[in-house]
């Protein structure tokens, strides 16, 4: 036995073991801060197993006993079973289609009984992950070619498009963070910069007035083409190439985002991106809003940023050295919606402070660098592109999920790993990391 | 080939790091530059919950409570929350129905938005409140709220009490400083008003912290920032709460007044204002109803005539006239004048109810007399008088004079709104004469208390405690004391406290006076009218005045040694000042100074209380909003049997009868028995007391021949089915 236990642990790392414990352990403090209320026997209420927090531990204990199965499984296990785990969870994902469960105004649940409820998208990035190093690994696996790119990305991209069907906005985007699993294995650069850039030119859009932007691009592409007169002379392409930039660049703004916004996106999901920057979007404009009044549904509120405003005036009133344990009024009072889910991090920021926000976050970004770190030392190259994965994962978890509740970024239902409440989410990241300290203990192995 | 690439994981530690430091620094952003989020916070989270303090308690000489508090409830409601609420069952509760509802609820929501509480039905009653209380739990949303409010254990006193009443949006405008809010009670009248600072006492304010359904959770930060509500003062007043509800008592059936002060002190004994009402009628769920119907009656209930009535003293000035001209220097007491019944030397003749010679040859003897041509002649004497060269002067003197007795000027009395009453400026007579054409003969019946002179009755006891007193007075007041008395309070109650002097003549002038009122309770008018074991000093006045009969006058103090109680009786439009003022006066001090009425004298108390004495005008007016009422009840009876007979027919109809047209006919006669209705309605009021029935009967004919035709009609169409 004692054996059997020393090749469990023998290589493996525990210091991201701790910092997992670490943030579980904040997580439950967090939902217990949310919930508790004065004159409530919190012990009682804990005991009892009805409560948020006293639920979170259970999962917590679960996701410990399959972190410990993980550890016990063979790292091949991994590799042998990732085709088929990708396959099974984009079946389970269609089949969602068929069989799924509306809650929240998403179908994307499957009901498991008991009360218990799966949701294929969010398993489905471990497989994503598994399945994405798979193919990269392969043996005569030539990434710098086009054809194995864009296969590469299919795989990661045909979750996103089938979770963005089941409207799960947030766990498609998820999907995106891949990518910067894939630069490190080779994707060319200019597919992010080109990313970017077309975020910023979408941000631009929303802010500045359209024909001020027009102008501006007008003029940057002037000025380019003023700076390269000389091998515009020497070769008519880079003109060509500037000018349909230029041009693509007009249509985006003109007319593409527009469109997106108005036919494209759900009312809300304008008025969020909108809100995010800090303007109002008109939902008249909306084609599904149009169409729900035609149907003669009630119009839909006022654009109201809610969610936002209170989220920022929590973390706000934290101040430097924050309000103190349980004295935060925003949480008390339940001004923050969602506040044990998505909108956790409110109340570490209105408990704590900027100190506690920081130093919460540093914790965030050595657990980042850390995995980073895992994976430059792998040998395999399944390994890495793993680990890699799983640090993107959690990056875009942690940056969207932060940036969302102090008004950066609009809101997407989005879980901030290992702190929101919520068995599926808890059980994704326990089951993302701990198949990464599996892989990692048996580095000294090649995987194929 | 990934090993080309190996750089590409310091690009991506440096993405994150980049982030990292963007979302730091927007967090430094938030929770160290930007204070108003603290605020917004706070603003969220904190509600401030006011605890109202009880109010001071105000208490009589005798340390009895005049006025106490007790807990009365609200029905409040907050819209947002009364989404579940059973309307129907709410609205059986109330008695009203759910357009009213509707309606309240509206109103509640433009004044005080959908999320603040408001009041949807104010001070229920007893038996309201446990059935509401029973039925709570259907109503989500409303809530019972206590309130203090006030009850009058004595029944007594409401003019001079007032009433405390919600502030309006003028009140909260004028007091914008004074810390009250939409839905605070504050003191509109009477002492309640004046006092309104000492009794409030301070509010209390609890911070709680509230969730985002308003819901309180509980104290904030341990309650460290509240502060405890502080009670109203209590007053102590110098009113003998028995003494004034038996003045009420020989008051009632009457108009008119009595106001009682100790003289030793200024301290009003006893006021009364008749027509009064009860004070507990202004407390509780019927007070809207009584207050309009108090503001709209013709005798004016609210009215405080103790204060604000005007009436021309009659010879009750007599005494007054007296002591100026002594004080003056004109007369002396042995100064007499020879009265064969009338008063003959400006022209105009005076009359005198006395022919005997010799009847004013002393002032003693005048005043014990009521002599008119004496007093016309030491009133002629006063004004003519050679130190002051003319008549306008010497006007001018006696009138300072009058105003130093208090008469024409405000006693500043601590209750709001007190009436000056007239003795009329030089200006007036200059107007109405010319200048330098009037003299003393113009203005002759000024002597006898007539003229343009009139007086209120606070302001004839008060000039009965100057007499008393033999020329000095404290200002007429309520409140001896307040609890736990304060630097502002004593100077605001310093005025009551101070003597004025008025005159300086010497104690045997005075004496001439006080014997001449004791003779008049021994001989003259008021001879019939005794106080059990006391001497007093009276005198009685019989007004003339413009609308109608005489006003009984009656002044007096006791007793006649030394005097502690002054007393001024008026009842309007009651003839001789001693057949009624005389005994209610008589009544009121026998009370103050033996502490109780003999028992042979109860059934006299009884008389006068019974005797109804209001003028013919005022009981018509009584008449003819009686028959309104009635007419209007009726009226509203053949309506609603209308209807009822209408849907009986109705229903008939569709049973045995399928004719569509007939329902309409049956509407349209409806409609057109309303119209006649209306004629009925602007007839009735007209109509007096003994055509009350008629006018009763009539729109039930008019319904009965209506329906008639209406079943003529039915019948025929029958037959044609």
């Amino acid at each position: 036995m004692s054996t059997r236990n020393n090749s469990v642990s023998r290589g493996v790392d525990w210091t991201i073991v701790a910092l997992y414990a670490i943030l579980v352990s904040i997580g439950i403090l967090c939902i217990f801060m949310v919930e508790y209320r004065t004159g409530t026997n919190w012990l009682q209420l804990f005991l009892g197993g009805k409560t948020n927090y006293s639920k979170q531990l259970i999962f917590a204990g679960v996701c410990t006993l399959i972190a410990t199965f993980i550890l016990l499984a063979d790292s091949k296990l991994f590799t042998a079973f990732a085709n088929l785990g990708y396959a099974f969870g984009i079946l389970l994902m269609l089949a969602t289609f068929v069989i799924g469960k509306d809650i929240k105004g998403s179908k994307s649940w499957i009901a498991l009984g008991g009360g218990f409820n799966l949701q294929p998208a969010e398993l489905c990035k471990i497989f994503a992950a598994l399945a994405l190093a798979k193919y990269l690994s392969m043996q005569n696996m030539d990434f710098t070619k086009k054809r194995s790119q864009l296969i590469a990305i299919g795989i990661v991209l045909l979750p996103a498009v089938l979770a963005r069907f089941q409207h799960e906005t947030g766990l498609a985007l998820v999907y995106l963070s891949f990518f910067i699993a894939m630069y490190r294995e080779g994707l060319p650069a200019s597919i992010l910069v080109i990313g970017i850039s077309f975020g910023a030119l979408v941000v631009a859009t929303l802010i500045v007035d359209p024909n001020i932007l027009a102008i501006v691009l007008t003029a940057i592409a002037s000025i380019l083409i003023y700076i390269l007169r000389r091998q515009i002379k020497r070769n008519g392409k880079v003109l060509l190439v500037i000018v349909a930039t230029w041009a693509i660049c007009v249509g985006i703004q003109r007319f593409a985002v527009p469109y997106i916004f108005n036919n494209v996106f759900e009312c809300y999901q304008s008025q969020r991106i909108y809100s995010a920057v800090g303007k109002d979007y008109d939902c008249s404009q909306n084609k599904h809003n149009k169409s729900e009044i035609a149907a003669g549904a009630k119009a839909s509120f006022k654009p109201d940023d809610y969610n936002v405003r209170q989220s920022k005036i929590a973390i706000g009133s934290g101040g430097f050295s924050g309000r103190g344990f349980l004295k935060g009024t925003q949480t008390r009072g339940k001004y923050v919606p969602e506040q044990h889910t998505d909108f956790i991090f409110t109340s570490l920021g209105e408990a704590f402070g900027f100190i506690g926000c920081a130093t919460f976050l540093l914790i965030y970004l050595f657990l980042l660098i850390r995995i980073v770190n895992i994976a430059e030392r792998q040998r395999s190259t399944f390994s890495r592109v793993y680990a890699y994965s799983v640090a993107s994962i959690l990056f875009f978890h942690i940056t969207v999920n932060v940036c969302m509740t102090i008004g950066l970024f609009p809101i997407i239902g989005i879980a901030l790993p290992l702190i929101s409440y919520g068995g599926s989410s808890l059980l994704t990241f326990t089951v993302l990391i701990f198949i990464l300290l599996r892989l990692d203990a048996d580095r000294q192995m090649v995987l194929r | 080939m990934s090993v080309f690439n190996q750089s590409r994981s310091r690009v991506v530690q440096i993405i994150f790091l980049l982030i990292f430091t963007v979302i730091l620094i927007q967090l430094i952003n938030l929770q160290i530059f930007s204070a108003k989020y603290k605020l917004a916070a706070e603003n969220n989270a904190i509600y401030r919950k006011i605890i109202y303090p009880d109010r001071g308690i105000i208490f009589d000489r005798k340390k009895k409570a005049m006025l106490e508090n007790t807990i009365s409830y609200d029905l409040v409601v907050t819209p947002v929350e009364s989404k579940g609420t059973d309307t129907l069952a709410l609205c059986s509760l109330l008695n009203i129905d759910t357009v009213e509802y509707r309606r309240r609820m509206r109103e509640i929501i433009f004044k005080n938005t959908s999320v603040k509480p408001s009041i949807f039905e104010a001070l229920l009653t007893q038996e309201l409140y446990a059935k509401l209380y029973e039925n709570m739990y259907k109503f989500p949303g409303f809530n019972l709220i206590d309130r203090s409010v006030r009850t009058y254990p004595f029944n007594t006193g409401a003019q001079v009490l007032g009433y405390i009443a919600e502030v309006d949006t003028g009140f909260l405008r004028r007091h914008k400083d004074d810390g009250y809010e939409m839905g605070d009670y504050a003191g509109m009248n009477g002492l309640e008003r004046t006092y309104e600072k000492v009794l409030m006492g301070e509010r209390g304010i609890k911070r709680f912290i509230r969730d985002n359904k308003s819901r309180i959770q509980g104290a904030y930060e341990n309650g460290m920032f509240d502060t405890s509500a502080v009670a109203g003062r209590n007053l102590y007043t110098s009113v003998d709460v028995e003494v004034q509800q038996l003045a009420e008592k020989l008051l009632a059936n009457k108009i008119g007044s009595a106001v009682a002060i100790n003289p030793k002190t200024g301290g009003i004994i006893a006021m009364v204002s008749s027509p009064n009402y009860n004070p507990n009628d202004l407390t509780g769920s019927a007070r809207r109803k009584n207050l309009g119907r108090m503001l709209l009656d013709t005798a004016r209930p609210m009215f405080n005539r103790a204060i604000k009535g005007q009436y021309p003293p009659g010879s009750t000035f007599k005494p007054l006239g007296a002591v100026i001209a002594l004080d003056e220097g004109v007369i002396t007491p042995n100064y007499g004048f020879p009265c064969y019944g009338s008063y003959n030397s400006c022209g105009v003749t005076v009359k005198c109810e006395h022919k005997n010679a010799g009847h004013a040859a002393s002032l003693r003897l005048a005043l014990a007399n009521s002599c008119n041509s004496y007093f016309s002649q030491v009133f002629r004497m006063a004004i003519d008088n050679p130190e002051y060269h003319n008549s306008t002067l010497g006007y001018l003197k006696w009138k300072e004079y009058m105003n130093k007795f208090g008469m024409g000027t405000t006693l500043d009395v601590d209750l709001p709104s007190e009436n000056k009453a007239s003795v009329p400026d030089t200006a007036v007579y200059n107007k109405a004469y010319g200048r330098n054409r009037w003299n003393s003969c113009t203005i002759l019946t000024l002597g006898i208390g007539q003229d343009k002179m009139t007086a209120t009755p606070m302001q004839l006891a008060n000039m009965m405690c100057i007499i008393a007193n033999k020329g000095y007075y404290y200002t007429p007041h309520f409140v001896d004391s307040i609890e736990n008395e304060e630097k502002d309070d004593t100077t605001y109650l310093a005025k009551y406290r101070r003597k004025h002097v008025v005159t300086h003549t010497a104690d045997t002038v005075f004496r001439a006076v006080h014997e001449g009122m004791h003779d008049v309770t021994v001989y003259g008018t008021a001879a019939g009218i005794k106080v059990p074991g006391v001497e007093y000093c009276a005198k009685t006045g019989t007004a003339q005045n413009p609308h109608g009969k005489n006003h009984s006058l009656f002044v007096c103090f006791a007793p006649k040694d030394n005097p502690t109680i002054a007393v001024a009786v008026i009842v309007e439009n009651a003839g001789y000042g001693a057949t009624w003022a005389g005994p209610i006066g008589a009544f009121i001090m026998e009370k103050y100074l033996n502490d109780t009425i003999a028992t042979d004298r109860l059934s006299e108390v009884e008389r006068i209380s019974k005797a109804d004495l209001i003028p013919g005008a005022i009981k018509d007016w009584y008449v003819r909003k009686d028959n309104q009422r009635q007419a209007k009840l009726a009226q509203e009876a053949a309506a609603a049997k209308a209807e009822l007979n209408a849907e009986e027919k109705k229903n008939n109809t569709e049973e045995e009868d399928n004719n569509d047209k007939l329902p309409f006919n049956k509407d349209k006669n409806i409609e057109q028995l309303e119209m006649i209705l209306p004629e009925n309605k602007k007839v009735s009021p007209s109509v007096p007391s003994n055509k009350k029935d008629s006018s009763k009967k009539k729109p039930i004919n008019t319904i009965n021949a209506l329906l008639l035709t209406d079943d003529k009609q039915w019948s025929v169409k029958k037959t044609k089915a």
